[in-house]
C-alpha cells in the first residue's frame, strides 16, 4: 500500500471537519469501548489472563526461529506448502506464481491486513486475475476503491447512506437503505464467486506451531468459505503471528474478540490444517502458507520488540483520543492509531512517518487497554528519541529544546526568564486575562485561548514571603 | 516530617497560587516543608520530545536537589509520574545514580496521594459553596493510580458537592507539546471534554494538573463559557480561591 503518512497533519485537518466521519467514530467509541469494558468486567481473572497472554507472546518472540521451523515441519507433514517471503514484492510474486501454477483465474479473499501491506490485489489484477474481497466491509471498500480505515471495522468511516448510494451505482439495483437488505444484496452478489473461484486467500490471526495450522477469527462466515471451497487456499501471515500450541490459542482467544469487537467469542474460529484428506468432502486440494517478514525481523531484539506481541485487536485505536478524532485514513498507511504509529515508522521507515510517533497525547489509554500489555506510549517515545538522535526533527525544535535544557540547568537565568515571561504573558492577557493569540504558538491559540498567568512567579512570591 | 515541595515549572510561571495552596495543605498536615530555590523543571517536555540527554541532565538536577528529603511532594500527577515512573528508566544505564534515583522515585508522591495515604490528613482548610466535577488527568490516573484520593479529600471540603461527568478518565487533549504541534486535534479532543464538563451541570471542574487546566480553561473560554471555573484540587482543598482581577500590577 502506498505510504501517505507524511501528510498526517493535512489529512487529519480534513477529517476533523467531516461530519459523517465524526458521527461514525462516535459510534465506534460506544460499541467497541463499552463492549470491551463489559467483557473485561465479566472475567474474574482478567489480569491473570492478560499476563499469561503477554508471556506466551514473549516466549514466541524470544524463540521465533524455532517456532517458525516447527510450524513449517508440521504444516508440510500435513500436505501444506510453506513459502518464506522477505518483502511484500516477494509475497506478491509468490501468489502470482501460485496462481499461474494452479491455473487460477479468480480469487476470493477473506479479510487480511497483511495483504493490504503488500497491495496484493493490485498485483493480482495486474497479472490478469480477478480478485474479490468477501468480508462485507472490505467488499464495500473494494467497490468504493478505498483503503480500510480500521483493522477490525474497515469501513467504519462510511455511513449507511454512502453504502446505499454505492450499491445502487455499482450493482445497478434499486436503492436500499435497510442494513439487512444491503447485506443480503452483497451476499447474493458474492455467493456465485465463492463457487466459481479457483483460489481462496486468507490471512491468519494465528499460526499454530504444534499442528502447522492457520487460524482465522471472523464473524461473517465468508472466511470459512474462502478457506474451504476453492481448490487452492493461500494463507498469508506475518511471521510474528506464531503460537506454540492450541492451548495457547485458547488463552489468546479469551482476549481477542473481547478487545476487538466487545464479543465474548466471535461467530467463527476456523482452524485450517493441511489439505483435503482422501475421504473428506471439504477443503482445498492445495494449501499454501506464506510467512511474511516485511520488516518484522528488524524489530526482534530491539527496544521495539514488544510491538510484535500485537494480536491486531484494534483496542488501542478504539480507545485513542487522537484516532477517535481523525479516524484511520489520516495515518496514511495500513495500520492506524497507536499501533500504527509504531508499526508504520518501523515497517516503511521513520523518515516517511515523522508525525506519527508524535501524534499522541501520551495519555496511555492504549497501553492500559492493550490485551498483551504493549507499552505503546513508551515505544512511541523510543521512536521520538530515534528521530531526535538521527536529526529527523526540525532544527528549530532541536534548538528550542537545547535552549530550554541549557536554561533549566541554570536556576538564576531560568528564574529571570520566567519572571519576564510571567509579566509579558500577563500583559498580553489584558482585561479579560485571556490571551487570544501568541506568536509561535498559533497551534494553541487558533482554537483555544491561553489563560493569562498571575504575573509573578512562585519563586518571587515565596522569596518575598519568607 | 521533612518534605521537599517540587512546585513544577508550570505552576511557578502561570499559577503560583497552586504552589502556595500545596504549601498550606502540607503545613496543615504538620509537615516541615522546604522549597529548594534552585528547582526548575522535571525534564518531562524533553523526555517526551525524544531529547533524552536533556531529560537525563534535568533528572540528575532534581535528584541532587531532592535527594535529602524524607518525602518529595508534587502538586501534579504528570511531574510526579515523571519522577516516580520514568526517572528510573531514564537513568537505568547509570549504575552510580540508579539506586539513588530509585530511592527518590519511591519517596515521591503526588499531592493528594501524599495527603490522604501518607500523612492521612483528617481535616482540610477549604470550603466551597457549589457543585464541582472532577477530571482525571492521564499521568496521575494511569501512572500513579490517582483516582480515589482527590475525591476522598474533596469530600472533606465543607459545602462541596461532587457530580461526576461522563468520560472523566478520557484525555483532555493537552499532551504537552502535542497541544502546540497538533493544535487542531488537541482542541478537538478538548472540545469533547468541555462538552462533558458542561453537561455535568457543575459550576467548576477540578483537577490536579495545570497543563490540563490551561487546556480545558482555554477551550471553555473560546467556546464562550466564561463562568465554569477551572480549579486545581489544591486550591479547593486549601481554600485559596482566586480573587478577581489580580495581576502583576496589583500584586506584591
Amino acid at each position: 500500500m502506498q505510504v501517505a503518512s507524511m501528510h498526517f497533519k493535512s489529512r487529519a485537518r480534513e477529517k476533523l471537519v467531516n461530519r459523517n466521519l465524526q458521527n461514525a467514530l462516535n459510534k465506534l467509541q460506544g460499541n467497541f469501548v463499552r463492549g470491551r469494558a463489559q467483557r473485561v468486567a465479566e472475567m474474574d481473572n482478567f489480569e491473570a489472563i492478560r499476563d499469561a497472554a503477554s508471556a506466551i507472546r514473549d516466549r514466541v518472540l524470544d524463540r521465533l526461529d524455532v517456532y517458525l521451523e516447527e510450524f513449517e515441519r508440521n504444516a508440510t507433514a500435513r500436505g501444506a506448502e510453506v513459502h518464506w517471503a522477505e518483502t511484500h514484492e516477494d509475497v506478491n510474486r509468490i501468489v502470482c506464481e501460485l496462481a499461474r501454477r494452479h491455473g487460477v483465474r479468480k480469487a476470493v479473499k477473506s479479510k487480511s491486513m497483511v495483504t493490504e501491506e503488500c497491495a496484493l490485489n493490485d498485483a493480482l489484477e495486474a497479472a490478469g486475475i480477478e480478485v474479490l474481497e468477501t468480508d462485507l466491509g472490505e467488499y464495500i471498500l473494494q467497490l468504493a476503491k478505498e483503503p480500510p480505515s480500521h483493522i477490525v471495522a474497515p469501513v467504519v468511516h462510511k455511513t449507511r447512506d454512502e453504502v446505499s448510494d454505492l450499491f445502487e451505482e455499482k450493482h445497478g439495483t434499486p436503492r436500499k437503505t435497510d442494513i439487512a437488505e444491503l447485506t443480503r444484496e452483497a451476499r447474493e452478489r458474492l455467493r456465485g464467486h465463492f463457487i466459481s473461484a479457483d483460489m481462496g486467500i486468507s490471512g491468519a490471526n494465528f499460526a499454530i506451531a504444534e499442528t502447522g495450522s492457520t487460524l482465522i477469527v471472523t464473524n461473517e462466515g465468508n472466511g470459512r468459505m474462502v478457506t474451504t471451497l476453492p481448490r487452492v487456499h493461500v494463507a498469508i501471515t506475518g511471521i510474528e503471528k506464531i503460537l506454540p500450541t492450541l492451548e495457547d490459542v485458547a488463552t489468546l482467544m479469551r482476549l481477542l474478540p473481547s478487545h476487538g469487537t466487545g464479543q465474548s467469542i466471535s461467530n467463527y474460529i476456523s482452524v485450517t490444517t493441511g489439505v483435503k484428506g482422501e475421504r473428506e468432502h471439504d477443503g482445498p486440494e492445495h494449501f499454501h502458507v506464506i510467512l511474511f517478514d516485511g520488516g518484522r525481523t528488524s524489530l526482534v531484539g530491539t527496544e521495539l520488540q514488544p510491538m510484535l506481541r500485537c494480536i491486531r485487536c484494534g483496542a488501542c485505536m478504539n480507545h485513542c483520543p487522537v484516532y477517535q478524532s481523525v479516524g484511520g485514513h489520516a495515518y496514511g498507511w495500513v495500520y492506524p492509531g497507536p499501533m500504527g504509529s509504531v508499526l508504520t515508522p518501523a515497517y516503511v521507515g521513520l523518515e516517511k512517518a515523522l508525525d506519527l510517533p508524535n501524534a499522541a497525547t501520551m495519555c496511555n489509554q492504549c497501553g492500559v487497554v492493550c490485551p498483551v500489555k504493549i507499552p505503546l506510549p513508551d515505544l512511541m517515545r523510543k521512536l521520538r528519541e530515534q528521530q531526535f538522535a538521527r536529526k529527523l526533527k526540525p532544527w528549530t525544535e532541536r534548538a528550542a529544546f537545547g535552549a530550554w535544557c541549557w536554561t533549566a540547568q541554570r536556576p538564576a537565568i531560568y528564574a529571570a526568564a520566567a519572571a519576564i515571561g510571567a509579566r509579558l504573558l500577563a500583559l498580553m492577557g489584558g482585561r479579560d486575562r485571556l490571551i487570544h493569540s501568541i506568536p509561535l504558538a498559533g497551534g494553541w491559540t487558533a482554537s483555544r485561548d491561553m489563560p493569562a498567568p498571575q504575573g509573578v512567579t512562585f519563586r518571587e512570591l515565596y522569596r518575598r514571603q519568607r | 516530617m521533612r518534605v521537599g515541595l517540587f512546585v513544577t515549572c508550570l505552576i511557578d510561571l502561570m499559577r503560583p497560587r497552586i504552589g502556595f495552596a500545596a504549601l498550606r495543605l502540607l503545613e496543615a498536615a504538620g509537615c516541615e516543608v522546604v522549597v529548594p530555590a534552585t528547582q526548575t523543571c522535571c525534564g518531562q517536555p524533553g523526555y517526551n520530545a525524544g531529547a533524552r540527554g536533556a531529560a537525563q541532565a534535568l533528572a540528575r538536577k532534581v535528584l541532587d536537589e531532592f535527594d535529602a528529603f524524607e518525602y518529595v511532594v508534587v502538586p501534579s500527577g504528570s511531574c510526579a509520574g515523571m519522577i516516580r515512573t520514568h526517572y528510573p528508566e531514564l537513568l537505568a544505564d547509570q549504575p552510580a545514580e540508579l539506586a539513588r534515583v530509585q530511592r527518590l522515585a519511591s519517596r515521591t508522591y503526588e499531592l493528594t496521594d501524599f495527603l490522604l495515604n501518607v500523612v492521612k490528613l483528617e481535616k482540610v482548610p477549604g470550603a466551597y459553596n457549589g457543585t464541582v466535577t472532577y477530571h482525571d488527568s492521564c499521568s496521575g490516573l494511569r501512572e500513579l493510580d490517582i483516582k480515589a484520593q482527590p475525591r476522598a479529600l474533596l469530600a472533606k471540603v465543607a459545602g462541596l458537592k461532587l457530580k461526576e461527568m461522563n468520560e472523566a478518565e478520557t484525555c483532555c487533549g493537552f499532551g504537552g507539546t502535542f497541544a502546540l504541534k497538533f493544535g487542531e486535534i488537541s482542541a478537538h479532543i478538548a472540545e469533547r471534554k468541555c462538552g462533558n464538563i458542561s453537561a455535568s451541570g457543575a459550576d467548576a471542574v477540578v483537577l490536579g494538573d495545570l497543563g490540563c487546566m490551561l487546556n480545558i480553561e482555554g477551550r471553555l473560554r473560546r467556546r464562550g463559557d466564561m463562568s465554569t471555573k477551572v480549579l486545581h484540587v489544591a486550591e479547593v482543598l486549601a481554600g485559596v480561591e482566586e480573587r478577581p482581577h489580580i495581576n502583576a500590577n496589583t500584586r506584591g
